[in-house]
């Protein structure tokens, strides 16, 4: 989960960083550490459990954390690489298998430069002393006069110069430095960090050669394809499997564990059609005739829930934050404002669908999974196969795109279960009509807010109301309100310097599996908050960008731990920070500049995931109200940045990701079943509305933070707050679609 | 039996004449480039080419394919990098990559036809291929760097 994966460095000491590693490998000659190479005869060298040495000096260097289209095997072997002076011309990336020995491997929450870029730093200062002081000792003289340089070691006075290659044998012996003799690169030396780096995937990617989680094929691989319960914890009451059977290449039908609430990562029942290639698989698991008993879920109907839930903000809920009396603000005030905002269920929709390999036997398991989260798959297949941990390996394959889906183990629960009862290896292939049907959503939502205006224009109190299912229902059914890891995305922590604010969360219990999507509730939170500063700025007759900077107050941090946030070391919430992008971001886009007609711009600006971003969005609306984005700025500060190339690229992805949910994207259910199955219904944008998209990076030289998703939560507010400027009209309900209402209200 | 060519060799194909070309390609042959993406012709992962064209593989039958020529992304740069490769790593344009074989073999036929499209014609051209990280604004700069001389 989200709110259980914080890892500080003082953890890396305890659980296996790189010291207590090397303790156990050359201090107590624990030589069958799996994956570690035994450093006989001084090759091939493994001084921590991140890099190791071929015989020609080759570096190879271990990335734990999944890709997934955020650069980062290229991004934290790099950091690793430059600060142990290699040469990356000699560096091999590897991906590593999912084991705890590398610390947290599960890829979500924008969080690995954060949480692994020290310990990379590490790793690579620990083997750049090795090699100096391999190259002092065989040169008989003190280490204090050699520097490592580019894959070699530099004899300072002499010129003397040896490669890193002749001296892995010689540091192959050598005690691991502890952390107190480390001496770490000082960033102008750097040739890696902060500089643009391709991606080391690139030809791969670019040649059809990259082997995502779909592209395993394993000698007497079976295909598989499953027919799930429409309705979430449905169950098969009968099903005829003749048509399927008859049909060439299917070789068996196999009715699939029915789970029971909570959904957690269940695989989720069906019926399953095992052929020799996909197609049979899928064509004949439509031939399948199957009954099913729809549970309780069948009565969900997500329009009628959507009006339950608005109806539950107008009321009041329970108070999460509290400060001064927004009751009495709101009764004394000169002027009050209300709006409320809704916005519906999204799929992740990867371009990758879900697709796992699986092979089973009696004393071993071997799964090949696109997965974010690896070490979650180990206890899985433990529990199905009753293997013990060393009796099971995971790969982890490239992910064909993510965004919190891959997090989920379902999909490859079901291929573990398959390979274990037809004791061979199998491929479950999911179509996209499963991917879109069977999510793990995010949330639909409604939210309340209110604001009091004094006399002198002043904003005296803000109130903010949200209802919406929980991410905690998948674990807990019992949870029927938002929890303070949600609220506090956007809402709870709310940066602006108003006397009296209150947030209050209203009952909503979840009918389909709520999962997270790239930036969560900020999507939903940030949306109505900036709207509403919008709205604010309007009802006090100011320009937008004077009313956000005058709301967000003096510079100062803020700390929201006693609402129940979590406070992690190093990263205060510093408001200067958020008003900094967003001064940047309105001089680079030109705010205020005239604009031609039906244009208008919009401003928005949201601190996630320890990053500050704020957009400025341009739209053109014509008279029949079409509209398209032709321009995009969007500034991110997200604190030191290891390669600049892939932090404008996740922005300029996030801002196509905003505009398809601000535009296009919903999933509505009817009878418990989702009514969207592909790319005709649920809508993701295409290259045609794509604005010219500029991303403007702050250097700075605060800790690493998000990157993946900080850049989508301001998308959607900038673009309608840009609308209301276009057109005098305020929009509140997402998504917009592709032709605005402009009948006036 | 159908008898055709992938990547300059002669297949020979026996099975179920329903099975669009896209499973052929990466079940039974093992040609995995070609990407699954929504199995009904609206994302454009599967792109590959028929005799020269782009066509969708996943919705192409096998029966439809007697002595047709198919190219495919592992087929492209048969005889050496193609210039949208080369231009594609000089814009960085994959993210996670997913979609990255069909958007070039999309662009491949574009240029193919037209050596030196204007953005509409790249954005018409491109429109049926989806890629959900949203490297688009870098496929634009791609094709043109490619069309522009790095060909
Ligand atoms: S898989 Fe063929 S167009 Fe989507
Ligand atoms: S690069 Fe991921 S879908 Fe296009």
């Amino acid at each position: 989960m989200k709110h259980t994966r914080q890892l500080s460095r003082r953890d890396f000491l305890k659980t296996g960083g790189v010291f207590v590693v090397g303790v156990s490998l050359f201090g107590c000659g624990k030589e069958n550490v799996p994956g570690l190479v035994k450093p006989a005869s001084g090759v091939p060298w493994s001084p921590d459990v991140f890099v190791s040495f071929e015989a020609d000096g080759t570096a190879r260097i271990i990335s734990h954390r999944s890709e997934m289209g955020q650069g980062i095997r290229t991004g934290l072997p790099a950091v690793l690489a430059d600060e142990m002076e290699a040469d990356w011309s000699r560096v091999r990336v590897e991906q590593s298998v999912g084991d705890a020995k590398y610390g947290n491997q599960n890829t979500d929450g924008s969080w690995s430069v954060r949480g692994f870029m020290q310990r990379m730093l590490e790793a690579g200062a620990t083997v750049r002393l090795m090699l100096e002081q391999s190259a002092a000792q065989q040169w008989g003289v003190d280490v204090s006069e050699c520097a490592a340089e580019f894959h070699t070691v530099v004899h300072k006075p002499s010129g003397r110069v040896l490669d890193y290659k002749d001296l892995v044998a010689g540091a192959s012996e050598l005690p691991v430095p502890g952390l107190e003799q480390l001496e770490f690169k000082s960033p102008e030396r750097y040739r890696y960090i902060g500089k643009e780096l391709p991606i080391v995937d690139m030809h791969d990617m670019t040649h059809g050669s990259a082997d995502y989680g779909a592209d395993i094929r394993l000698p007497g691989m079976k295909f598989a394809a499953i027919a799930r319960p429409p309705v979430v914890f449905g169950k098969v009451k009968t099903y005829d499997a003749q048509k399927t059977m008859a049909l060439a290449g299917v070789e068996r039908v196999i009715e699939m564990p029915a789970p029971e609430p909570p959904a957690v990562f269940k695989a989720l029942g069906g019926i399953a059609v095992i052929a020799e290639n996909s197609w049979a698989a899928l064509r004949g698991r439509d031939l399948l005739s199957i009954e099913w008993d729809d549970g309780a879920n069948a009565d969900y109907d997500s329009a009628e829930f959507g009006k339950a839930l608005r109806e539950t903000v107008r009321q009041p809920g329970k108070p999460q934050r509290d400060e001064g009396n927004i009751d009495e603000a709101l009764k004394t005030a000169n002027r009050t404002l209300e709006a409320e905002y809704y916005a519906p269920h999204l799929a992740h929709a990867p371009m990758e669908p879900p697709a796992a390999a699986a092979s089973v036997t009696a004393d071993f398991c071997e799964i090949w999974a696109p997965s974010q989260d690896p070490q979650s798959l180990i206890p899985m297949a433990e529990a199905i196969t009753g293997l013990k941990p060393e009796q099971i390996r995971i790969n982890v394959t490239l992910l064909g795109g993510a965004f919190g889906r891959k997090s989920k183990c379902d999909f490859v629960e079901e291929a573990v279960i398959l390979s274990k009862q037809l004791a061979a290896p199998v491929m479950v292939q999911w179509s996209r009509e499963d991917d879109i049907r069977h999510d793990y959503y995010h949330t639909v939502s409604a939210q309340h807010l209110a604001a009091s205006i004094d006399e002198q224009g002043k904003v005296t109190g803000w109130r903010h109301r949200v209802a919406y299912p929980s991410i905690m229902s998948t674990f807990d059914a019992a949870v029927k309100e938002a929890v303070p890891f949600e609220t506090g995305l956007a809402a709870l922590n709310l940066p602006y310097s108003i006397p009296n604010i209150r947030l209050e969360t209203g009952v909503a219990e979840s009918k389909v599996r709520i999962g997270w999507l790239r930036s969560v509730c900020n999507i939903f939170q940030s949306f109505a908050v900036n709207s509403f500063t919008d709205e604010i700025a309007k009802a006090r007759g100011m320009d937008p960008l004077e009313n956000l900077l005058e709301l967000l107050g003096p510079d100062r941090t803020l700390d929201f731990t006693e609402l129940g946030l979590e406070a992690t070391e190093n990263y205060p919430f510093d408001t200067g920070r958020l008003r900094s992008v967003t001064e940047l971001v309105a001089q680079k886009a030109g705010w205020g500049r005239s604009l031609p007609q039906g244009h208008g711009i919009g401003i928005a600006a949201q601190y996630s995931f320890h990053s500050y971003v704020a957009a400025v969005v341009e739209v053109a609306v014509d008279g029949d109200g079409a509209w398209r984005v032709p321009r995009v700025d969007i500034a991110i500060d997200c604190g030191q940045y290891v390669n600049p190339d892939r932090v404008r690229a996740q922005q300029e992805g996030a801002v196509v990701f905003g505009l398809s949910l601000a535009r296009d994207s919903q999933i509505t259910a009817a009878n418990g079943r989702i009514e969207q199955g592909n790319f005709n219904n649920y809508q993701v944008l295409r290259i045609g509305l794509t604005p010219d998209t500029r991303v403007h990076l702050v250097e700075s030289s605060a800790p690493p933070a998000g990157v993946g998703e900080p850049g989508v939560p301001p998308i959607a507010p900038a673009v309608t707050n840009a609308i209301f400027a276009a057109t005098g009209k305020r929009f509140r309900d997402l998504p917009l679609g592709r032709t605005l209402d402009l009948t006036p209200v | 039996m159908i008898k055709l060519n992938v990547n300059g060799e002669a297949r020979e194909f026996e099975g179920d004449g329903d099975m669009p070309l896209l499973w052929y390609l990466r079940d039974l042959l093992t040609l995995t480039g070609t990407k699954f993406g929504c199995g009904k012709g609206l994302c454009g992962a599967c792109t590959v080419h028929l005799d020269g064209q782009a066509v969708r593989s996943c919705s192409v039958s096998m029966n439809r394919l007697e002595g047709a020529n198919i190219t495919t992304i592992e087929g492209l740069a048969a005889q050496g990098e193609h210039p949208l490769q080369i231009a594609w790593a000089a814009h960085m344009v994959p993210q996670c990559g997913y979609c990255q074989s069909g958007q070039i073999m999309q662009a491949a036929s574009l240029l193919e036809g037209n050596p030196d499209p204007d953005d509409l014609q790249i954005d018409d051209a491109m429109s049926g291929v989806i890629c959900r990280c949203g490297t688009y604004q870098r496929i634009r700069a791609a094709i043109k760097s490619a069309a522009g001389g790095g060909a």
